[in-house]
């Protein structure tokens, strides 16, 4: 089996690492990338995958020459054998559309994979079109918020379950010929049920640990002739999409006062009691002084 | 036989017994797959700790593992001395004979860092077989196909058959309670013990212990300083750390009410111990553990159809007065038991391999160590409670003392003759009477004064590592009546009487105008020791893989 991973660098949003100016701006200089946090799912379905059917995992993204970093977390996760980035200036200020051409000339370029895998959405675009307008262009079987997957090798066949109109309540099984394109849920759990599986892991795990130190050696770097692509249908050129403003989205009007109160200090506490008192009308308040005797 | 996974040799728990089964099944080649529950081997152990290679046992740890001392060993043990308190009298003997006898060489150690040494070597091996390692694993019980077991279940897999199943799953084994070959019923068949781990630089160590580089110090202690329960304190230098503790019979606990971590600070703080802490004292651990007492449990047929027990599993724990041994036998045990599986299979007869292995027990001596014959005899007379009282009287007689003083140039060799410490009987005699009158009639005062506080118990739970299973609480309530499970609340090692933050609580309970006394629980401080398994009404089971508490030093 051939598997193809879809990944991409997004800004770490997370507290304490994302920084936004004053307008409310991301400070992209001073905010890390790291990978998208839902492509981590995507990549846990081929790790299981390839753990109970065996074969080898590729790992692709688009974007500058930064992401190869990226690409390493990716091989850390799945213990990819080899990393692909798709980077070039033509390539710049994409839509989804054009990333989604670029993307699928890429995975052409590595042959014929019995499985892509995409996670749903990204951290800093939120569309969830990539994976899905990549796979319009490879023209396979699309299968979209998976939550387990089983694969019969002989018939050739992908079962998956996936939750209808994104909902956990509602779950539905389809089953579809290999090649097929895979988006994971992010409530995709792996299960690995047998000690075989397990060991299976950990020998990956042990040879990743050599071949992520040395990653850029199974890495390669493609630009837009490398995967045969007209430079006018990628990049800015190739996006239908115009973006006229983007706007900030306001705080929320803070609309009530705090005070800080030390519970120590009575006569502060006696005004709290009285506030609520007020706030919830006399006649609570009177229960309450009553309870208090 | 049903489509499940299968492996020849399952080897359960990643200890020093299941470790040397793991490594003598791989050495005959059987595939082998080992199963450990913690998130990694030693995450879940604790041990005083001192491992011993014994000359006449047929395989040691460093046979099993070269290179063993070297790198998962912390100090070789070249002195040891017993200490007789009363007060601040002290009579201490030098036990350095005792400790040699039948010893090749013996090291302290911590368990994480030497079971997780072992985890590595031994995944290893049993890779080459097709097996392997496999932590975060907890098997719950046995698979029975038409009664007889076949394999095991568990939490995180699907279950896994088996030709030979060794459970080295330690004192709570679950596999030896599922064959209905242990139990937890009786207290006085259970010692508990409780340790702190204490930060100490290595010069220092060699400054207060006056050792070398490449020697340790044991110091053992008993007389009057445990309220009268019945037990002993040690304390064993690590490399840059000591391993400080205390042991006492479960049933003495439970009848003296004690607090366990309350008769942990009685040694740590008493004078003789401030010329080793000094006044910088930094708890860096705080554990507990069961341990099976074997003289009364160890099981003289260890094995059910395909299930061979080894280590604490099978109540392989020698702990006769200063002579404290389980690590080493439970590695002679593991070997022993994959041996004899690999013998009987030659033979075509792989369901004798239990058989086969209790005998190994009997003619390499292992079970004569953990059952000697001579207190089985006099067990009857001596630990009977008017001979005791007999005894004790007489001992603190101005006769007995006048003995003691006539007998005072002898002692220390007599203390050093390991038939007879063999022999002593579980009374307070040997462990407070003699010790303490030996303290009064021969010691000298110690003039040191403690300056150690040690932590107090919340502290010492908020320093350990949990990863609460919330939701699933691996020990629940049978009975909550305080007469049924109210003295777990003492007991148990992380609860206290009148402390709010431990695993057992008393609450008074108002119904219908009167008032009753329940004991309530929270497993989440539990250090799975298993002491409210016996001393309470439990159903009781191991976390899931990866779950509870995690040792970092062990």
């Amino acid at each position: 089996m051939h598997m193809v991973v879809l990944t991409k660098g997004v800004p770490d949003f997370r507290e304490g690492q994302v920084s936004f100016d004053e307008d409310g701006h991301l400070e992209r200089g001073k905010t890390p990338t790291v990978m998208n946090p839902n492509d981590r799912f995507a990549l846990e379905a081929a790790l299981q995958t390839r753990i109970r059917h065996g074969g080898r995992v590729s790992v692709m993204s688009m974007g500058p020459p930064g992401y190869k970093e990226v690409l390493r977390e990716a091989m850390e996760t799945v213990y990819a054998d080899d990393l692909h980035l798709v980077s070039d200036r033509e390539m710049a200020a994409a839509d989804t559309w054009a990333t989604a051409i670029t993307l699928s000339a890429g995975i052409e370029t590595l042959g014929e994979p019995d499985v892509v895998f995409a996670g749903f959405k990204t951290a800093d675009g939120e569309t969830g079109h990539t994976g899905p307008q990549t796979n319009w262009c490879l023209d396979m079987p699309l299968v979209t918020h998976v939550i387990s997957l089983d694969i019969d090798e002989a018939e050739g066949t992908l079962r998956a379950k996936r939750l209808v109109e994104g909902d956990i309540e509602e779950i539905e099984t389809v089953e579809t010929e290999l090649p097929a394109f895979v988006v994971a849920d992010p409530e995709f759990e792996p299960s690995y049920r047998t000690a075989g599986e397990r060991l299976t892991l950990k020998d990956l795990r042990e040879e990743t640990r050599a071949r992520a130190e040395n990653y850029e050696e199974h890495l390669t770097v493609r630009d837009h002739a490398d995967i045969n692509v007209d430079p006018d249908y990628i990049g800015l050129d190739g996006s239908p999409t115009i973006v006229s403003s983007v706007d900030p989205i306001p705080k929320a009007p803070a609309e009530r006062e705090a005070t800080m109160v030390d519970p120590e200090d009575t006569g502060a506490m006696q005004d709290v009691l009285g506030a609520m008192q007020s706030a919830v009308g006399d006649d609570a308040g009177d229960a309450a002084a009553a309870g208090g005797d | 036989m049903s489509d499940y996974e299968h492996y020849e040799a399952l080897v359960v728990g990643a200890g020093p017994g299941g470790a040397a089964a793991a490594a003598t099944f791989a050495n005959y080649g059987i595939e082998t797959l080992v199963l450990e529950r913690g998130v990694e081997a030693g995450s879940k152990n604790v041990s005083g700790g001192l491992i011993y290679a014994e000359e006449s046992a047929p395989y040691t740890i460093d046979d099993l593992f070269p290179g063993f001392r070297e790198a998962a060993a912390e100090r070789p043990i070249t002195k040891y001395r017993i200490h007789n308190i009363a007060g601040d009298k002290v009579e201490s003997f030098d036990l350095t004979d005792l400790h040699e006898h039948d010893t090749e060489w013996s090291d302290s150690v911590l368990r994480r860092k030497m079971d997780s040494w072992l985890e590595d070597r031994v995944h290893e091996r049993t890779r080459e077989t097709g097996g392997g390692l496999l932590t975060g694993v907890h098997v719950n019980g046995l698979l029975r196909e038409e009664g007889r077991i076949v394999g095991v279940t568990l939490d995180e897999l699907d279950p896994i058959t088996a030709d030979i199943i060794v459970a080295a799953d330690g004192v709570n084994s679950e596999l030896a309670r599922d064959a209905g070959l242990m139990d937890w019923d009786e207290p006085d068949e259970w010692f508990q013990g409780v340790k702190a781990v204490v930060d100490m630089p290595e010069d220092a160590i060699a400054d207060r212990f006056d050792v070398a580089d490449d020697e340790g110090a044991a110091h053992l202690f008993s007389g009057d300083l445990f309220e009268g329960v019945r037990g002993g304190g040690f304390l064993y230098t690590n490399r840059d750390t000591l391993s400080l503790g205390t042991v006492f019979h479960l049933d003495s606990l439970v009848a003296e009410e004690a607090e366990p971590h309350q008769l942990l600070d009685a040694l740590l703080t008493h004078p003789l111990l401030a010329q080793w802490l000094g006044d910088d004292y930094t708890e860096l651990e705080y554990s507990a553990k069961l341990v099976p007492d074997s003289k009364k449990v160890a099981l003289r047929e260890p094995h059910f159809g395909r299930l061979l027990l080894v280590g604490d599993a099978a109540g392989q724990m020698q702990a006769q007065g200063p002579i404290i041994k389980g690590m080493n036998h439970a590695v002679t045990a593991g070997a022993l038991a994959a041996e004899s599986y690999a013998q009987a299979k030659s033979r075509n007869e792989p369901e004798k391999a239990g058989t086969r292995y209790a005998r190994k027990l009997r003619s390499e001596g292992v079970m004569k160590k953990l059952r000697p014959r001579g207190y089985e005899l006099l067990r009857g007379v001596a630990e009977d409670d008017g001979v005791t009282d007999v005894v004790d009287t007489v001992l603190t007689s101005a006769v007995g003392r006048a003995g003691i003083r006539a007998l005072s140039g002898r002692l220390e060799r007599l203390y050093n003759v390991p038939t007879l410490s063999a022999l002593m009987p579980d009374t307070r005699t040997p462990y407070v009477t003699l010790p303490t009158v030996i303290a009064e009639e021969l010691g000298t005062r110690v003039r040191d004064q403690s300056s150690v506080t040690p932590p107090d118990l919340e502290a010492r739970i908020g320093g350990l590592t949990y990863d609460t299973d919330i939701g699933n609480p691996h020990i629940t309530l049978r009975d909550e009546s305080y007469e049924a499970s109210g003295a777990a609340v003492a007991a148990c090692p992380v609860s206290a009487v009148d402390f709010g933050g431990g695993c057992y609580r008393e609450e008074v309970v108002r119904t219908n105008g009167s008032e009753e006394r329940v004991v309530s629980l929270d497993t989440q401080p539990c250090v799975e020791c298993g002491t409210c398994a016996v001393v309470a009404d439990t159903e009781w089971t191991h976390p899931r893989g990866d779950k509870g508490v995690e040792f970092k030093w062990g």
